[in-house]
């Protein structure tokens, strides 16, 4: 009997101590390749030192204003072809209004530019505004369902609708506005039907999503074929030095929606 | 027992209530749904008619998460014809009657799912002038 219980106390003394020290012996022994890992996904989220690392397809696009102004009946255009392929609800009462891409006047669309003399144009026209598809995307981070999120393969933020519960966090996250709340019935809303698209019910939000039903077959976005003859707006890889988008965005100076807050929008506008 | 006057009748009533349902039925449980089989006439399903009984909303859950989620929009191929996943674009081609098929055996099983709460069934699609 006393030998037995000699042997568990034993036992149970080496167990206590591996257990104390297996922390620190895994943390010795952890592999090189594990802790470069870890560096690489620090690296790679870029906080606070440099750009990020172009890898993989980034979907991106630059509008170029100056193809548009004086011009709304063609952003009217690409909204309605938009809207139409998408099945978005109308409803006449502003506070209602379902939106995947619109026009808004400059100091709405970029709060950060305004400045005391800007130049005529600026106040005659007005600009698109859409989804700009963050690369650190608030609304994501406070989806509690994850109902939305970034779909790594492309960088597009994607809603599944299945999952949104209405609480409307990500409304209060985005900080470009971009998502609608359906407070009604989409479908009596509706004019015409695209019969391969969904429509969404009474309860969830709703926003633009880069045409990624659209992309597979092959298709631009439906806002970019609807002004292809104008080429007002470039759809392409960011991460692709050859691509078209890069190559204006290399030429040309472009601004951003609230770059100050970090989102890193994946819109980009000539005015 | 004590008041097995009033204990046993009560029982009784309320085993007779209970069932109800049943003995007001004529211990039937309906007519049996007979969904409507594809009338453009096509045989084969995604999967074999068995599973497809079994486990439709599975498929489709996973195809929901394959195509939203994971970007695998990778069409199907049945008897040549391929089909785009999706409720819209491969159920609702050859079922094309959702009154007749889906809710068939939904009404009879009291299962409400809510699919055509934001999917376009045929008869939505009919409604309307489309793209």
């Amino acid at each position: 009997m006393d030998k037995q219980r000699r042997k568990f106390l034993k036992i149970a003394g080496a167990t206590a101590l591996a257990g104390v020290s297996a922390p620190a012996v895994v943390k010795l022994t952890s592999t090189p390749s594990l802790a470069a890992s870890d560096h690489g996904a620090a690296a790679g989220h870029g906080d606070s030192h440099g750009e990020e690392q172009p890898t993989g397809i980034r979907y991106g696009m630059v509008i170029d204003m100056r193809k548009l102004y004086g011009k709304p009946e063609l952003m009217d255009k690409a909204i309605e072809a938009c809207h139409s392929v998408h099945n978005v609800p109308h409803f006449e009462d502003k506070k209602n209004e379902v939106k995947w891409i619109w026009k808004m006047p400059f100091e709405n669309v970029f709060p950060d530019h305004s400045v005391y003399y800007s130049a005529k144009i600026k106040e005659e026209n007005e600009y698109f505004a859409l989804c700009n598809h963050c690369d650190h995307p608030p609304c994501v981070r406070v989806c509690p369902t994850k109902a939305t999120f970034k779909m790594e393969a492309t960088g597009i933020v994607a809603m599944d609708y299945h999952r949104c519960i209405g609480c409307r966090f990500c409304m209060m996250g985005c900080p470009y506005g971009a998502r609608s709340f359906n407070w009604f019935d989409a479908k009596p809303n509706i004019k015409k039907y695209n019969p391969d698209f969904s429509a969404r019910t009474r309860g969830v939000v709703e926003k633009c999503n880069f045409c990624a039903e659209r992309l597979p077959l092959g298709k631009e976005p439906a806002c970019v074929e609807a002004l292809k003859d104008t080429g007002a707006i470039v759809f392409g890889d960011l991460n692709d030095p050859h691509s078209e988008l890069r190559k204006i965005l290399d030429k040309e100076p472009t601004i951003q929606r609230k770059p100050t807050l970090g989102t890193k929008p994946s819109i980009f506008y000539i005015v | 027992m004590y008041n097995k006057k009033l204990i046993i009748p009560g029982l009784i009533i309320f085993v007779v209530l209970v069932t109800s349902p049943i003995w007001y039925n004529g211990l039937q449980a309906g007519p049996m749904p007979k969904p409507e089989l594809p009338p453009g006439g096509e045989q084969n399903c995604v999967r074999s008619a068995a599973y497809m009984r079994d486990n439709h909303m599975v498929l489709l859950n996973e195809w929901r998460d394959d195509v939203l989620r994971n970007g695998n929009r990778v069409s199907i191929t049945v008897d040549g014809k391929e089909y785009r996943k999706g409720l819209q674009l491969a159920c609702m081609k050859c079922h094309s009657n959702k009154e007749k098929f889906c809710d068939s055996c939904h009404e009879y099983t009291s299962v409400k799912p809510y699919c055509w709460d934001c999917h376009l069934s045929p008869a939505d699609i009919a409604s309307k002038e489309t793209l």
